[in-house]
C-alpha cells in the first residue's frame, strides 16, 4: 500500500446525502474476480445515458472535475453494502479522500485499508465545501486535518492503527499474524 | 460484576487480544459464510502470499449472489461470462483451499444468510462473519454477525480474526402485540422509517419487547436482516424457548449432553436488567400499519395507503421521486406494478412463501403483472413442494424459481426493466438496484401478494379482507 502523508486537490462536489454503494458502483459489475479497473463504472447510473454515452451534466463528466481527487459528498456516504468495490472504484477512478458528515460503518473500514481517506468534519465546515465547490484543500495526514484555501482548518478522527497502517504504507494482516500464538490460545479456550 | 448488554457478552467472549490506544481489538470468529462475489480478491491474496486458509472447518461457501435461477442455466449450462467464471472461480478456490462448499447441485445451497440458520451453522452467542452486510440476519439468533470487506475477508481467511473497535449499543423495544395482517417486514419497515437510514450508524441494535418474543425465528430474521439498512452493523435478538426448537436437531448443532450443555451456555445470553444501552428507541406495536416504499433508500417509507410526502426542499428527494416517477403527496394504491418479487435474504423462507400461498390461493396474477417467486434455499424449495405451495404459485400465474439471491440485485440475469415498478420482498430501494432504472418498491410477502393479484400497489388489508 502507498505511503500518504499530505496532499492537495480542488474538490468535486456531490451534495446528495445517503449515496449508497449501488450508486457508486452497481452489482451487475461486481461480477469481477480482480480488485482493479473499476473506475470506469464508478457512479456508472448517473455517468452514463440510456446508450452508453456520456452524461455532460454529471459532475464528473465535466471540465471542473479533472485533475480532483477529493470527493466532497453529502451525509451517510456510502450506505448499503459491504462490497470493497466501492472504494476500489473511487480509488482506480483516482479518488484519495471522500469528505463527508457522516459515512456508513463498513464503508469507512473498507476504505481506510485501501489507502481511501474516509474524512468526517463537522456541519459548518461542511456547508463551506458544499458551497465552494473546486476549492482546493489541503490534507495532511501527518497533523489529520484538512484546510480549505478560503480559510479554515479541521482536524478528523482516524483510529491509531489504521493512521499507522496508512502512514507506514503497512497493512493490518501482518498485525493479526503476529498474534497467532494468541489466537491458538484463545482456540483451546473450550478444549 | 457490571451489568451488560447482549452484545458486550457476546463480544467480551470473543476477545482475543484487548484494545489499547495503539490499536482496536482482535476478535475471534467463529463462522466465516463466504460466496463468489467478495471472496475471489482475498482468495487471491491468500495465494499470493503463500497462505492457507487457516480454519476450513470454521469457512461455508456457497454461490448465490451472481447465480441463475432458471434450472435450465443452473444445471444445464450457465451462459458464459464474468458471473459464470466467478462460480467457477469460488468452486475452484474452494477445492484448493479446502473449504468446504454446497456447490451448485446441492441439495443444501441457497442464499448464505437462509442456509446458515437452516443447517444450524448459524447458533446463539456465535461471532460471524460474511463479505456481505445482510450478515445481520444471523443476528436472529443471539449470534454476533456483521458484514466484512474483501480485505477482512483474507484477514479471516488467514488468522480466523479482524481488527474491531467496540459498537455502541442501541435498543429497540417494541411493545405490544402486532396487529392482523401486520408482518414482521412492516415492522422493520416502520423501525427504519422512525430511526432513519443512518439512525443506527456506529451501534449494534438490540431488539426487545413483547413483539419481538412472539415473532418466530424466519421474522425475527427478516428484522434483523434490515438492521443494516438503518446503518448499523448488526442486529441482535436475545436467544429463547423459539430459538431453541428451531435449533434442535438440525445437523450442525450439538446434540445429545453437548445439545444440554450449550442449552445452559444459550441461556446466559441475555442483557441484564441494569444494563445501560447508549440509545432506546420505543416503538408501540399497536400502531402499526403495512408499509410500503416510495423512495430510492429504505428510510422513505409510508403506510401502504399513505401518501408520499410533500417536497421538502432538499435535492436529493427530488432527485428521488424523479428516479421513481412519483408526484409528491399522491397515493401510492392503485399505482400499475410490472413485476412482483418475493425472495431474498429477508423474505424468503418457509413462513414467508406460506404467506403468500395463502393470499394467492385460488386467485390470479394480474394480466399486467408478472410475478417470480424464488426460495432462499433449496432446502426450503423442496419444503414448500412438499406442502404443494409451488402449485399454488404455478396455478396462479407465477414463476417459481431455484434458490438465489435472484431480483433483489440485478447481476444474475434476474432484472426488472428500466422504468418498470416492482413490488418487492427484498431490503434495498436503491437507483438500480434491481435492474438499470429499475423502480423498487419495498415490502412485505402479503402486500407483495395483493400487488401481484391487483396488478398494483393494493392494501393487502382490503384484497385479503375475507
Ligand atoms: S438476497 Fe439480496 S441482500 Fe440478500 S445476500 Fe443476496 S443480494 Fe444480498
Amino acid at each position: 500500500m502507498q505511503v500518504i502523508t499530505s496532499f492537495q486537490s480542488r474538490t468535486v462536489v456531490m451534495s446528495n446525502s445517503d449515496i449508497d454503494t449501488d450508486q457508486i458502483i452497481p452489482a451487475r459489475f461486481l461480477t469481477t474476480t480482480e480488485r482493479t479497473g473499476l473506475g470506469k463504472h464508478l457512479f456508472s447510473e448517473w455517468r452514463y445515458n440510456a446508450d452508453g454515452t456520456n452524461n455532460d451534466a454529471f459532475i464528473l463528466n465535466t471540465q471542473e472535475a479533472e485533475g480532483c481527487f477529493v470527493l466532497v459528498a453529502g451525509d451517510n456516504f456510502g450506505c448499503g453494502s459491504s462490497r470493497e468495490h466501492a472504494p476500489w472504484s473511487l480509488i482506480d477512478f483516482g479518488f484519495r479522500a471522500v469528505i463527508s458528515t457522516s459515512m456508513a460503518d463498513i464503508f469507512r473500514s473498507n476504505a481506510l485499508k485501501n489507502g481511501l481517506l474516509p474524512i468526517v468534519v463537522s456541519e459548518e465546515f461542511h456547508k463551506n465545501l458544499l458551497n465552494n465547490p473546486g476549492v482546493k484543500v489541503t490534507i495532511d495526514l501527518e497533523q489529520c486535518s484538512v484546510s480549505v484555501a478560503n480559510g479554515g482548518t479541521e482536524n478528523f478522527a482516524i483510529n491509531n492503527f489504521s493512521h499507522y497502517c496508512l502512514m507506514n504504507g503497512v497493512d493490518e494482516l501482518g498485525f493479526l499474524q503476529q498474534h497467532l500464538p494468541q489466537i491458538e490460545k484463545f482456540e483451546r479456550r473450550d478444549a | 460484576m457490571s451489568a451488560k448488554t447482549l452484545y458486550e457478552k457476546i463480544w467480551e467472549q470473543h476477545i482475543v487480544v484487548e484494545a489499547t490506544d495503539d490499536h482496536p481489538a482482535v476478535l475471534y470468529v467463529d463462522l466465516h459464510l463466504i460466496h463468489e462475489v467478495t471472496s475471489p480478491q482475498a482468495f487471491s491474496m491468500l495465494r499470493e502470499r503463500g497462505l492457507p486458509v487457516r480454519r476450513p472447518d470454521l469457512t461455508l461457501a456457497t454461490p448465490d449472489h451472481s447465480t441463475p435461477t432458471k434450472a435450465e442455466l443452473l444445471y444445464a449450462e450457465i451462459p458464459a461470462g464474468p458471473a459464470r467464471e466467478q462460480i467457477y472461480t469460488l468452486l475452484a478456490n474452494c477445492e484448493e483451499f479446502g473449504v468446504p462448499i454446497y456447490d451448485l447441485k446441492s441439495p443444501m445451497r441457497g442464499i448464505v444468510h437462509v442456509i446458515g440458520p437452516e443447517v444450524g451453522a448459524t447458533q446463539p452467542g456465535k461471532t460471524i462473519v460474511c463479505g456481505d452486510s445482510h450478515t445481520s440476519t444471523h443476528g436472529a439468533f443471539g449470534a454476533l454477525a456483521f458484514g466484512i470487506g474483501t480485505t477482512e475477508v483474507g484477514h479471516v481467511f488467514a488468522t480466523q480474526t479482524l481488527l474491531q473497535s467496540r459498537s455502541k449499543t442501541m435498543q429497540v423495544n417494541v411493545k405490544g402485540e402486532l396487529p392482523p395482517g401486520v408482518t414482521a417486514k412492516d415492522l422493520i419497515l416502520a423501525i427504519i422509517g422512525k430511526i432513519g437510514v443512518s439512525g443506527g450508524t456506529g451501534h449494534v441494535i438490540e431488539y426487545r419487547g413483547e413483539a419481538i418474543r412472539a415473532l418466530n425465528m424466519d421474522e425475527r430474521m427478516t428484522v434483523c436482516n434490515m438492521s443494516i439498512e438503518a446503518g448499523a452493523r448488526a442486529g441482535l435478538i436475545a436467544p429463547d424457548e423459539t430459538t431453541f426448537n428451531y435449533l434442535q436437531g438440525r445437523a450442525l448443532v450439538p446434540q445429545g449432553a453437548e445439545w444440554h450443555a450449550a442449552l445452559e451456555r444459550w441461556k446466559e445470553l441475555r442483557t441484564d436488567e441494569e444494563a445501560n444501552f447508549d440509545k432506546s428507541v420505543d416503538i408501540d406495536a399497536t400502531q402499526l400499519v403495512p408499509m410500503i416504499t416510495y423512495g430510492t433508500n429504505p428510510g422513505m417509507v409510508m403506510p401502504v395507503d399513505g401518501h408520499v410526502p410533500a417536497l421538502t426542499g432538499d435535492k436529493a428527494y427530488e432527485q428521488a421521486l424523479t428516479y421513481m416517477d412519483l408526484k409528491p403527496e399522491q397515493s401510492l394504491l392503485g399505482q400499475k406494478v410490472d413485476v412482483v418479487f418475493v425472495g431474498s435474504c429477508t423474505n424468503s423462507r418457509i413462513s414467508d412463501l406460506r404467506a403468500v400461498a395463502t393470499a394467492l390461493k385460488g386467485r390470479k396474477v394480474a394480466s399486467n403483472t408478472q410475478m417470480l417467486i424464488v426460495p432462499g434455499s433449496q432446502a426450503t424449495k423442496h419444503e414448500a413442494e412438499a406442502e404443494g405451495l409451488d402449485t399454488i404459485f404455478i396455478a396462479a400465474g407465477a414463476q417459481w424459481r431455484e434458490s438465489g439471491c435472484s431480483m433483489c440485485l440485478g447481476m444474475n440475469g434476474d432484472n426488472v426493466g428500466r422504468g418498470e415498478y416492482s413490488v418487492s420482498t427484498s431490503n434495498r430501494n436503491f437507483e438500480g438496484r434491481q435492474g438499470v432504472g429499475a423502480r423498487t418498491l419495498l415490502a412485505s410477502p402479503v402486500t407483495a401478494a395483493a400487488a401481484a393479484v391487483e396488478g398494483c400497489v393494493a392494501d393487502p388489508r382490503v384484497v385479503f379482507a375475507d
